[in-house]
């Protein structure tokens, strides 16, 4: 007897519990197998780049929070990156190393909401996901303490940053980084040997490496497979050439390799941080009002200043016409890049699959629509 | 072994089954006699003799007393502090504020303690509406006149109700906090512990200008 059957066509989102944000799919399935996926999005629009182009340089800074809100220190970095080539400025060694130290605790706290993600979509409800919250938790407290704000923080500010850090932070920086590698091993524990991980991630959605490099996806996905490409090793900005740090690899480039390239890139991290503390010295920690004032005005012209972000190569291209304000403002969001590649990565995927790939990503849809 | 992982696993949820709380009952927590009599600064029988209907629920464990969590004295709370004397009306604030949601109206004739004949504010009002608490109005001040709150507490029904006034400014709680006021760190002035600066003079300046500075602008410039 044959049964007669037939493509079915789903609508998932905009609003649902696991998209990460209000991002819609219309999704294809054959039986249970995906034959086609149509990402929809731009439910997040907020205009930032047009909005950019009516406030002044420094103002910009508020709007840089709200793009990634899951590491906004690391936008705000990026931007200032620009700002500074645009203007010539030369920055403070001690507000430079600050924001590098500033940037890495943020580059943990965001790998730790992906992966605590992720392993909630793998369907460990809430428990992982409650661990990683409660570091994160830690690293937010000391962002107020920097900043006094936990996610939009505006704490840079062209040259530098824009206050000393406290006395209480350095003995709760070095507490905490006693603390965080048991953390993470506790989380490895916890689920990187589970045999229900590697069944549902080993092998699926894979990016071979040729395919990742003509989509120019970037970050810990294109890491996870085994190409070895990380700005702050190929192109040092700040003080990046000054820090020794490792660079984990892995070739097979599906679900679980992303998973294990931002585990371990947090470990290297707090390497990263540990030598900036050690080589930090007294000083101011940016330019003198007189040498950057409040109101910056560059001369016309344009310049794009790139990180490496979280997620990915973040870049912002400012050009400039001689005013208080941009003329345009540019991002390169690495979510909306690594992106891409989504309708490839998840053809011939199970529909169990879907949002386990799609969380491996690590996107926020903050960027994504800006 | 296979199901080796699973029971690794088991493992550390049970490691942070028995491990300290990390959340905190905000705005308040039950608790039991001896912590309720400690809040109230007596001990436990002078507390219930006190009060015997609250020494019978704490009994019960069902006293609360609030809670919050510990804040840096940098953070940037939603009420503003505001030293009147001090502001020339110049409204750096206003130009600065990303959002324009600071409106100032002066006149001419009011009195400045650092700058002498100034403008005199009839109209100072900020949409916490639609603030985004940046703080680079604070950053903007020239004389430290306006500080960023401590306090987070300002829920309302209404929208309007979201505008601080002039006058509400004048009465708002004077505890600020250190954001962009070094001179409150130096001094370790913490804002959840300490008093209330009602002394304008005790706020300092994060840029104090020095004495030659002063002769320049009082003395020579005004021949």
């Amino acid at each position: 007897m044959t049964v007669k059957t037939e493509p079915i066509s789903i609508n998932l989102g905009p609003q649902h519990p696991s998209t990460h944000g209000v991002f819609r799919f219309r999704v294809t399935f054959d039986g249970e197998e995906i034959i086609d996926v149509e990402p929809i999005f731009g439910y997040l629009h907020r205009g930032s780049e047009k909005l950019a182009e009516e406030r002044t340089y420094q103002q910009v800074v508020t709007l840089t929070d709200r793009m990634d809100y899951v590491s906004s220190m690391l936008s705000n970095q990026a931007y200032m990156l620009a700002v500074e080539k645009l203007c010539g400025i030369e920055p403070s060694p001690r507000g430079v190393w600050l924001r590098m130290i500033a940037g890495e605790l943020q580059r943990i706290a965001s790998h730790l909401v992906a992966v605590g993600f992720l392993l909630q979509d793998l369907g460990s409800w809430g428990t992982p996901l409650t661990y990683v919250m409660r570091e994160r938790e830690s690293i937010l407290s000391m962002f107020e303490m920097l900043c006094g704000a936990r996610i939009t923080n505006s704490y840079l500010r062209p040259g530098g940053v824009f206050m000393d850090a406290p006395d209480e932070f350095w003995p709760t920086l070095h507490s905490f980084l006693e603390e965080l590698p048991h953390r993470i091993d506790e989380l490895e524990n916890y689920l990187t040997g589970n045999e229900i991980i590697f069944a549902r991630t080993k092998g699926v959605a894979v990016l071979p490496p040729d395919v990742a490099v003509n989509a120019s996806i970037t970050g810990p996905m294109l890491r996870a497979s085994g190409v070895d490409w990380d700005l702050r090793h190929r192109d040092p900005y700040d003080f990046y050439d000054q820090v020794e740090f490792e660079r984990p690899l892995h070739t097979a480039g599906d679900n679980f390799a992303r998973y294990w390239v931002r585990m371990e890139e947090m470990r290297e991290c707090i390497k990263i941080i540990r030598q900036c503390a050690q080589k930090i010295e007294p000083g101011p920690v940016r330019p003198s009002h007189d040498e950057v004032p409040f109101l910056v005005r560059p001369p016309a012209g344009d310049a794009y200043g790139a990180i490496e972000g979280s997620k990915g190569e973040l870049g912002f291209y400012l050009v400039s016409d001689g005013g208080i304000s941009p003329y345009r403002c540019h991002v390169r969001a690495p979510s909306l890049i690594n992106l891409t590649l989504l309708r490839e990565m998840l053809i011939g995927t199970l529909m169990g699959d879907l949002f386990v790939s799609f969380g491996s990503i690590d996107l926020n849809m903050g960027e994504v629509d800006r | 072994m296979p199901g080796q992982g699973l029971i690794k696993g088991l493992g550390v949820t049970m490691r942070n089954f028995v491990r300290a709380t990390h959340t905190v009952q905000y705005p308040d927590r039950r608790v039991g006699l001896l912590a309720a009599a400690k809040h109230a600064g007596k001990n436990p029988v002078s507390f219930i003799a006190s009060n015997p209907r609250e020494g019978i629920k704490a009994m019960l464990f069902m006293a609360s007393i609030p809670e919050r969590v510990e804040q840096a004295t940098r953070f940037r709370g939603n009420e503003f502090t505001w030293f009147e004397t001090r502001c020339t009306g110049c409204a750096s604030c206003a130009k600065y504020c990303p959002l324009g949601i600071i409106k100032i109206v002066t006149h001419p004739g009011g009195i400045d303690v650092q700058e002498g004949e100034s403008y005199a504010i009839d109209v100072f009002d900020i949409d916490t509406g639609r603030c985004m608490f940046c703080g680079l109005c604070v950053e903007a001040c020239p004389y430290d006149a306006l500080h960023m709150g401590s306090q987070f507490e300002r829920g309302n029904y209404e929208r309007n109700n979201l505008v601080i006034d002039v006058d509400e400014l004048r009465s708002n709680l004077k505890q600020p906090s250190s954001w962009y006021r070094p001179q409150f760190e130096e001094r370790k002035y913490n804002p959840f512990k300490d008093e209330q600066i009602e002394d304008h003079h005790d706020a300092g300046r994060h840029e104090q200008p020095s004495d030659e500075d002063l002769k320049r602008r009082w003395v020579d410039e005004r021949k």
